[in-house]
């Protein structure tokens, strides 16, 4: 018997609302990008059962083009993260406020 | 006559040599190219006229086109020079005192340190007045007309650090402003019925074009004579003229007295064939110039400074200039701008030569007795009083009789009214100028202990003695018929003036009687005026005691300036304040303010939310798409 569409509809709200949570509750800068990387499975997750299920077939691309943004989105986070910690010495978001208004 | 353009070209030439290398001419030099240029351009102009003599009287109006100025639609102006009786008259008269005046300046600035300068816009002054002049067409004639305002307002202003000196310079300025515009109208509508603003073809065309009598050539001839009053002082413009006293001497006797206040009179005797077919603008004019001659002459009676009277004595013979234009005598008033331009350049170098004399004083209260101490300048200054009173053989009484003749019966608008009205003016004229004479060479000597007056170097004195020679025989060119003389000067500008309706016939005994008359009541005002001033002094004192209030009301000018301070120059202030204050200050800076303080506040407000703090920006971040992504939610499960 296959596992039903909702069950894996409500992994992947489940999985982004961790995601979310993770990045709104961590001041670590690494463990906000890990947030932000599930939230973007969480996402590809509903693109392929959409496809599978349903027969979507553009849901797919969609899931390459989300797994490219993701591979970028690591590597300038990465960097970004980087350069954060030669400048201040830690992964503490809440030591960035110099860009205060 | 292709000489013609050099005449302006010298005084041109002198002042763009002086202007541009103000800072290097020694000062010395500047006095010396000033006059050359000038006696250049009075030489050529000589030249010119000996030219025009030569050809007969008919073919006396040559037109010298320099090159095509504006050309814009129908609308056409050449720079031209006009080479006619009335323009040579001018020139010559411009030049040759000019030039006379120039070589005074020489002594009489000697030790002023900005002289060259002085000079510079002297001889601006010259190019600017012969373009006045010379131009033939009105278009020309109003630059030179602004022109030589624009000298007048430098030279006034010439000590400019003094306060009243600038003072005088901006209400030369501003009062001859509203003429200007006068002026100006009524050039717009002389072009829009006429077509063209050539002398040429404005005088022939006038008696085509307008209805004799009718609305619209009046209001040119109104409009245009606005402009003379504005620049000839007279009423109602009349009150730049004493406070332009503040200037150098010399520039009084050249600006304000022999050729920049008389370009008014000239304006109107060139615009005669439009004035003789408004019969109401030549009342209009007759009017206001005998008024202005009247009443000037009161004011200068009481004036105590020595230019006062004497820029009283202008407006009062200016006035006497356009009751000759008035009354259609235009040949009169030219003469009597000639002879005037005599003998009060004359009165006002003598009178700069008496306040160097008495070391800056120019208040006859304070002087007295000089005749000892200066006696050139006494003996010039009493030829040139004898002239301005109309003592018979000097050119004043020749000219001032060819304008009361006119204003009796020869001037083909005559009216009795003006006539007595002139013959009154010219009564106190032989009263103040003789006070003037008393009060300043005669009498007791009432200066301080300790000032030696001293006669004025010959540089100075010298063309006093010219002018005294002008102011002298200058009344022959022109000797009445009635005298035994054969009119030169009227027959020589006849050709200029439109064909005039014939003046009343009357008997040549008529003129003589008139004549005496003229003669015996300026005599009278002389005598009464020396026993007043000269033998009775404490006669005058009692009188002006008795007369206090009048005394007080004429000193202090009938209150015109006050009147007119009230009446024009509050209200102006009040509404530039107002303009100032509400309008640019209120409307326009708030405005402009006010859009910077709102941008301000909005980036005041703005900047509250950019904290810096990253995670602060997702949380809001996430609560907006949380909320967008509801209300779609909401919306499509709807």
């Amino acid at each position: 018997m296959p596992v039903p569409a909702s069950w894996y509809v409500s992994l992947s709200v489940l999985l982004f609302v961790i995601g979310t949570v993770g990045v709104l509750v961590s001041r670590n800068a690494i463990v906000m990008l890990m947030g932000i990387e599930v939230m973007l499975n969480a996402g590809n997750l509903v693109l392929v059962v959409g496809a599978r299920t349903w027969g979507l077939e553009d849901a797919l691309i969609y899931t390459f083009l989300v797994m490219t943004v993701a591979a970028a989105e690591a590597a300038v986070g990465l960097a970004l993260v980087i350069a954060m910690f030669r400048r201040t010495k830690s992964l503490d978001l809440d030591s960035l406020k110099t860009l205060s208004g | 006559m292709n000489l013609v353009p050099w005449i302006l070209m010298f005084p041109l030439a002198g002042f763009l040599l002086l202007g541009v290398g103000r800072r290097r001419w020694p000062n010395a030099w500047a006095g010396k190219l000033a006059s050359g240029a000038v006696f250049l351009s009075f030489a050529t102009a000589v030249w010119v006229f000996a030219d025009l003599l030569s050809l007969p009287p008919e073919a006396r109006s040559v037109k010298l086109v320099l090159f095509d100025w504006l050309t814009v639609g129908r609308f056409s102006v050449e720079a031209a020079l006009l080479v006619d009786p009335l323009s040579m008259v001018m020139a010559l008269v411009v030049t040759g005192v000019g030039f006379l005046i120039h070589v005074y300046s020489i002594g009489y600035m000697h030790d002023d340190p900005d002289v060259v300068r002085f000079f510079t816009y002297l001889n601006l002054f010259m190019f600017m007045m012969l373009t006045l002049v010379l131009g033939a067409n009105y278009l020309l004639m109003y630059v030179g007309w602004e022109g030589v305002g624009l000298c007048s307002y430098l030279l006034i202003g010439f000590w400019y650090t003094k306060e009243s000196a600038a003072q005088a310079g901006k209400k030369a300025f501003i009062v001859n402003r509203v003429g200007d515009f006068g002026f100006a109208l009524g050039l717009f509508l002389l072009f829009w019925q006429v077509g063209s603003l050539d002398f040429g073809v404005v005088s022939q065309s006038a008696a085509t074009v307008f209805v004799a009598g009718g609305g619209v050539i009046t209001a040119i001839c109104l409009l245009l004579f606005l402009g003379a009053t504005g620049k000839s002082a007279q009423i109602p413009l009349y009150t730049w003229l004493p406070d332009a006293m503040e200037g150098p001497t010399p520039v009084s006797a050249l600006i304000h007295a022999a050729t920049m206040v008389t370009a008014g009179v000239y304006m109107v005797a060139r615009s005669a064939s439009l004035f003789v077919l408004s019969p109401q603008a030549m009342g209009v004019v007759a009017a206001i110039g005998a008024a202005t001659a009247l009443f000037a002459a009161t004011i200068a009676i009481t004036q105590t400074d020595i230019k006062k009277v004497l820029a009283y004595s202008t407006i009062s013979q200016l006035g006497y200039m356009f009751v000759a234009c008035g009354v259609g005598a235009f040949g009169a008033g030219i003469f009597h701008l000639m002879t005037h331009a005599f003998f009060k350049a004359l009165l006002f170098l003598g009178a700069g030569s008496v306040i160097m004399g008495m070391h800056h004083e120019q208040d006859m209260t304070v002087m007295g007795g000089l005749s000892k101490a200066m006696p050139q300048t006494h003996r010039v200054m009493l030829i040139a009083t004898l002239a301005i009173c109309g003592i018979i053989p000097l050119s004043g009484f020749v000219s001032k009789d060819a304008i009361l003749w006119a204003a009796f019966a020869g001037g083909p608008f005559h009216s009795t009214v003006i006539w007595g009205v002139c013959l009154l003016a010219a009564v106190l004229t032989a009263f103040y100028m003789f006070r003037m004479y008393f009060l300043t060479f005669r009498g007791p000597a009432r200066w301080p202990h300790g000032l030696h007056p001293h006669e004025s170097p010959a540089v100075m004195v010298r063309p006093l003695l010219v002018l005294a020679f002008l102011s002298v025989v200058g009344g022959f060119v022109g000797w009445p018929h009635a005298l035994g003389g054969s009119d030169h000067f009227a027959h020589f500008l006849e050709p200029v003036w439109p064909p005039l309706p014939e003046g009343a016939h009357a008997a040549m005994s008529t003129e003589w009687f008139l004549m005496a008359l003229t003669l015996v009541v300026v005599t009278f005002g002389i005598l009464a005026s020396r026993h007043f001033y000269l033998t009775q002094p404490a006669v005058a004192a009692a009188w002006s005691a008795r007369l206090r209030l009048l005394k007080s009301l004429l000193s202090h000018k009938y209150y015109v300036d006050e009147i007119y301070d009230a009446l024009f120059v509050r209200p102006l202030v009040g509404l530039g304040r107002a303009c100032w204050q509400l309008g640019d200050r209120g409307l326009i800076d708030g405005v402009a303010h006010g859009l910077g303080h709102t941008a301000r506040l909005l980036g005041q407000v703005g900047s509250r939310l950019q904290s810096g703090a990253v995670r602060n920006y997702i949380l809001v971040f996430t609560f907006g798409v949380v909320l967008v992504l509801g209300y779609y939610a909401l919306a499509l499960s709807r």
